[in-house]
């Protein structure tokens, strides 16, 4: 099997063995995207230079016999709506085209501690508004498991990378599903954590109440050895969750026995896709023989937590967008007086989602308005986070389809913005009451990939993860590979 | 018609905190351009602010000096606009849950006190400063500086309660001095660490209904306050007497031209969409700090102007004026602690080193004479060794020198003459000298008493006893 | 800054009008063409009537959710931390002058 292939963990072992060399697997890795890339489009830029020092070092360190840890050598990459220092950070968007930050966030100095490899940084939808990675300001992803279709978003191009073998492991980022949705279509695990769990402090934000960083791996295992490096207390945000994380590897076991499943009748819609329906029916089956036990619950405020996501997000993008005006950073075009070339600028280099997001946002938030629509939607946001709290009490984790449908192909619903939000309807109430959920490949539709999603009470990862890694490791939907063949 | 003049007064207060609010950048004055700032000030992507603990403490403190009620939960807000001196264009500040609410603070004014209410005050993040050559309106192009950005301010917001341009200089005194005392600010107008912008409206007398107001920027002195008011409220009182109607519009203090400008554009007034900010978790005060903080305040100005009264018997006015600053204030308990006489202390503090201070344009804090040495040479003047005079002379080589009385007295064998048979010696010499104001004296000229005195006193090149002169030549007369 | 008065909510369906669409692309500093705003009034209205099911629900007694974690007094010690070197902070700057941002001509409002 290609190195690409194997997991960060299988490669660990290989580093510890000396049967490979950091060098030598990232120049794999960098291989691959050479021969893949050009029908994948996962990357906005790459860091080959620095990757290569970077894989050197742990080489270094391994000849001298120092340890290393398990993320060490190991090439992944970064939604490029994290911030990195010295390397251009664009949020996929023409107004941040050439911005490069003085600044790395908490998140990469994290990952930089641990001595990993960071080969590029990944497309997505213009700052994160999107659910196919077709909102980017240069240009669409493509899902390695059938080219013609998206490979969700916004972190499309991360999980792109990892399911193409492009890169190992990935970071993304969830304000709506925006980590969940692409790793179900792209046939991967991906995990959003509580709100506050990691730290924001560099994360370009969209919706600050709402954006966790997280990752988005090959299987479970990893997915535990990346929060264990990326999670914890930061003092520079302001809302990072006061307590250390615990060793999420210590979850790998495949105990769910007694285990409480919910059910949320809300989540399984009128209009869910039959194949997707059938996995998740099968899955439920899977968790049941294992051990666990089911009950149907109810959410009632489901539907309008939709609603009311739409408010909050753009309500806060509208005021996050505000700095992005060409005075001190960013792209700027010419103007008669300022206020010209702020509108100029902004209406330039902004998408249309953007715009749209921007706008409505501001509508709600205006005089005459807040009331109705913003404080509105926080009182909404607070019955959801009370249907999670009252779910929690009878239940240890809920099971959902992680989406109603597998991938769309390109294209599909770009001219429906309405139609791209339903797509979000299982994922965007975990943001809006702040706790996790991991999803994980459960089955096909024809060739795409079906997702599992498991939500987890406050600071519940490690129940996630436990049953996420029992489930995973009950059948082989991890070991397999996207069919990408090389393009010349 | 008889109008009554209505003002309200926003002051922004620059904190004296070392760091800004929301980030580690220093707060000094004066540094090169952009060079306090970093990702976070800058409203960099991906930044996000933490609150600095001193700036909610001295925020309290304020509150509770300004007799404010503080309140137990408290939150930050997002005011957004766009202007180049804001970088995220937005202003982290505090909408509907400011830290202190419903206080008030008392003026003098014609000998009255009145008290003035304040509605509100509470913390928010200053902006960056623009550079234009020419003014704003002509310049084609601006300059921006960001080491302001995210200085702490807190805002003081007074109720309607103002009557007149006086009174509302007289609460900007009364604030600074307040400021100062419980050392929050420096209160420089001069550097903008105190800035103040005005309302005003008129009304006709005795009606309740506030009329239309227009609120003043840019008065960047507490004299610029009081003549802008004046404009305002004449060009107002024009307005409203040809039966026009006042627009509610922004205007700016143009000093170079003594009036008003209209500041407002095309475009209506600002809608600032304030929402929660979501980077920032609420604020809960404890009772325990609040209760803390209120013991451990000290003396504000008034209690230090009554303690001046009671203590030394000085009049209100004479207290009034020392406990203005609290650096002077300071400077006078000092000299009193050096044993100086008070009212002769508070007679030379108000005097000499005041006029000496402003003439150089210095702070007292910089005064080259200090209290010890300002005591020392009132001592000199209570025992009757110099004169009251001949102390000016010795003082103003104090303030050049900076040598003590006593050595410059020595030197300049200043030494005052008190021994009535030297005087008495003069005195004839004197009267021997003049025969003509002798007689004109006797002959019921007052005047020309003053003359021999004067003669007397040039023979003894001031040094005599100016008291046991006079007694003495009437004596001889 | 004024919209025109709508109706009070009970169970009616916002519009968002064409002058609402200017007033608030003006506020966002946005440009919309001409061409552009039958489109982007329609798309907005169209959301908006989907959000329009907030009425449906009951939350008078209900607390609004600003922040889910019950976190509270985060601070930090007032100490003073390195700046960016100025080169740093203008590396971005798409026009500067003499250490300062130039930006053009200010006009208020």
């Amino acid at each position: 099997m290609e190195l690409f292939r194997y997991t960060a963990h299988q490669l660990h072992s290989k580093l510890k063995n000396k049967e490979v060399s950091a060098v030598e697997l990232t120049q794999a890795v960098l291989d691959r995207t050479d021969a893949v890339e050009s029908s994948v489009k996962a990357y906005i830029t790459q860091t080959r230079d620095t990757a290569l020092a970077q894989a050197k070092a742990v080489d270094n360190k391994i000849n001298n016999g120092e340890d290393i840890t398990v993320l060490s050598g190991i090439p992944g990459v970064l939604k490029d709506n994290i911030c990195t220092k010295g390397v251009k950070t664009t949020c996929a968007s023409q107004i941040l085209a050439k911005f490069v930050p003085p600044y790395d966030a908490t998140v990469v100095e994290k990952l930089a501690s641990q001595d990993t490899v960071i080969i590029g940084k990944a497309n997505m939808d213009e700052f994160a508004m999107g659910g196919s990675t077709e909102n980017s300001g240069f240009h669409p992803t493509h899902n390695p498991w059938d080219v013609n279709v998206v490979p969700g978003g916004s972190s499309g191009g991360s999980a792109a990378a990892v399911a193409a073998g492009e890169a190992v492991w990935a970071l993304g980022s969830d304000t709506g599903g925006s980590i969940r949705q692409p790793a179900a279509y792209c046939g991967l695990v991906g995990l959003k954590p509580t709100y506050g769990r990691v730290s924001r402090y560099g994360l370009v934000a969209f919706a600050s109440s709402l954006d966790q960083i997280g990752p988005i791996t090959r299987d479970v295992t990893d997915c535990a050895h990346v929060m264990n490096v990326i999670s914890g207390y930061d003092a520079k945000d302001s809302t990072s969750i006061n307590s250390a994380a615990p060793d999420y590897t210590k979850s790998l076991t495949r105990d769910i026995k007694g285990l409480k499943i919910g059910l949320p009748r809300e989540y399984f819609v009128a209009g869910m896709d039959a194949d997707v329906e059938k996995a998740i029916y099968k899955a439920i089956d899977q968790l049941v023989a294992l051990g666990a036990e089911y009950q149907e619950v109810s959410m009632p405020h489901t539907e309008y937590g939709l609603s009311a996501y739409y408010i909050i997000a753009p309500a806060e993008a509208s005021s996050n967008l505000a700095r992005y005006d060409g005075v001190s950073f960013g792209h700027r075009t010419e103007g008669t007086d300022i206020v010209d070339m702020y509108k100029k600028t902004r209406s330039e280099a902004f998408g249309a989602e953007v715009k749209r997001r921007i706008m409505l946002g501001t509508y709600a938030l205006s005089s005459g308005y807040y009331d109705a629509y913003y404080l509105k939607a926080l009182k909404v946001r607070s019955l959801v986070k009370q249907d999670f709290d009252k779910a929690f009490d009878k239940v240890d984790v809920l099971i959902t389809p992680t989406t109603p449908t597998p991938a769309f192909k390109i294209g599909e619903k770009s001219n429906d913005p309405l139609a791209m939000y339903l797509q979000d309807i299982c994922t965007i109430p975990v943001n809006l009451a702040g706790v996790p959920a991991i999803s994980i490949p459960c089955g096909f539709s024809g060739k795409l990939p079906i997702g599992l999603q498991i939500i987890g009470k406050p600071l519940g990862e490690e129940t996630l993860i436990r049953t996420a890694y029992a489930f995973e490791q009950s059948n082989d939907y991890h070991n397999r590979l996207a069919p990408l063949g090389e393009v010349k | 018609m008889d109008y009554e003049t209505v003002v309200g007064l926003e002051v922004h207060s620059e904190l004296k905190t070392k760091s800004k609010i929301f980030c580690g950048c220093s707060t000094s004055f004066g540094a090169d351009q952009n060079t306090n700032v970093c990702p976070v000030c800058l409203g960099l992507p991906g930044v996000l602010p933490v609150i600095n603990e001193k700036v909610v403490e001295f925020a309290i403190k304020a509150g509770l000096a300004l007799n404010c009620e503080i309140l137990p939960f408290s939150k930050f807000d997002r005011k957004n606009y766009y202007y180049p001196d804001l970088p995220k264009n937005f202003q982290t500040s505090q909408f509907d849950l400011p830290i202190a609410v419903n206080g008030y603070l008392d003026i003098e004014v014609n000998g009255e006190t009145k008290r003035i209410g304040i509605t509100r005050v509470h913390m928010e993040e200053d902006a960056g400063k623009l550079v234009h050559s020419g003014s704003i309106a002509t310049s084609d192009s601006s300059l921006v500086d960001y080491n302001r950005t995210g200085v702490p301010l807190i805002e003081i917001v007074s109720e309607p309660d103002l009557r007149s341009p006086e009174e509302a200089k007289a609460y900007l005194e009364k604030m600074k001095a307040i400021l100062q005392y419980i050392d929050v600010s420096d209160c420089k107008m001069e550097e903008g660490s105190l800035r103040c912008d005005a309302n005003v409206s008129l009304r006709p007398r005795g009606s309740e209904k506030l009329g239309t107001k227009t609120e003043i920027k840019n008065l960047n002195s507490f004299k610029m306050v009081q003549r802008g008011l004046e404009y305002e409220v004449e060009r107002h009182t024009e307005v409203l007497e040809e039966g026009g109607k006042i627009v509610q519009e922004t205007r700016s203090w143009d000093e170079a031209n003594g009036m008003t400008v209209s500041l407002r554009s095309k475009e209506q007034a600002h809608d600032y969409r304030y929402l929660p900010e979501p980077d920032l978790v609420p604020i809960v005060v404890d009772p325990a700090k609040v209760e803390e903080l209120r013991r451990n305040l000290p003396e504000l100005p008034d209690a230090r102007k009554a303690r001046l009264m009671a203590d030394y018997g000085l009049s209100a006015y004479d207290a009034e004026v020392i406990t203005a600053s609290r650096a002077m204030a300071d400077y006078f308990d000092e000299t009193v602690n050096c044993k100086a006489d008070a009212k002769t202390a508070a007679n030379w503090v108000m005097g000499e080193v005041s006029k000496h201070i402003n003439a150089a344009g210095i702070e007292i804090e910089a005064c080259p004479v200090s209290p010890t040495k300002l005591a020392e040479l009132i001592n000199l003047i209570d025992k009757g060794t110099i004169s009251n005079k001949i102390a000016k002379t010795v003082f103003e080589e104090m303030w050049t020198t900076g040598k003590n009385a006593a050595t410059i007295v020595k030197e300049k064998g200043m030494v005052q003459i008190s021994d009535a048979s030297e005087i008495t010696g003069i005195i004839d010499k004197v009267i021997a000298d003049n025969p003509q104001s002798v007689a004109d004296f006797k002959a019921g000229k007052e005047k020309a008493i003053g003359f021999l005195v004067g003669q007397i006193m040039k023979q003894t090149k001031g040094r005599a006893n100016p008291e046991m002169v006079n007694s003495l030549l009437r004596e001889r007369l | 800054m004024e919209f025109p008065e709508h109706n009070d909510l009970d169970g009616e369906i916002m519009k968002i009008t064409r002058k609402d669409v200017e007033t608030v692309a003006l506020l966002s500093r946005l440009e919309i063409p001409e061409g552009d705003i039958e489109k982007v009034t329609g798309q907005l209205n169209a959301i908006l009537e989907y959000v329009d099911v907030l009425n449906k629900v009951e939350t008078a007694n209900v607390e609004p959710t600003a922040h889910v974690l019950p976190l509270k007094n985060v601070f930090r010690q007032d100490e003073v931390k390195p700046s960016l070197p100025r080169e740093l902070a203008l590396s971005n700057a798409p026009e500067q002058e003499d250490g300062y941002f130039k930006v053009p001509k200010i006009v208020e409002g």
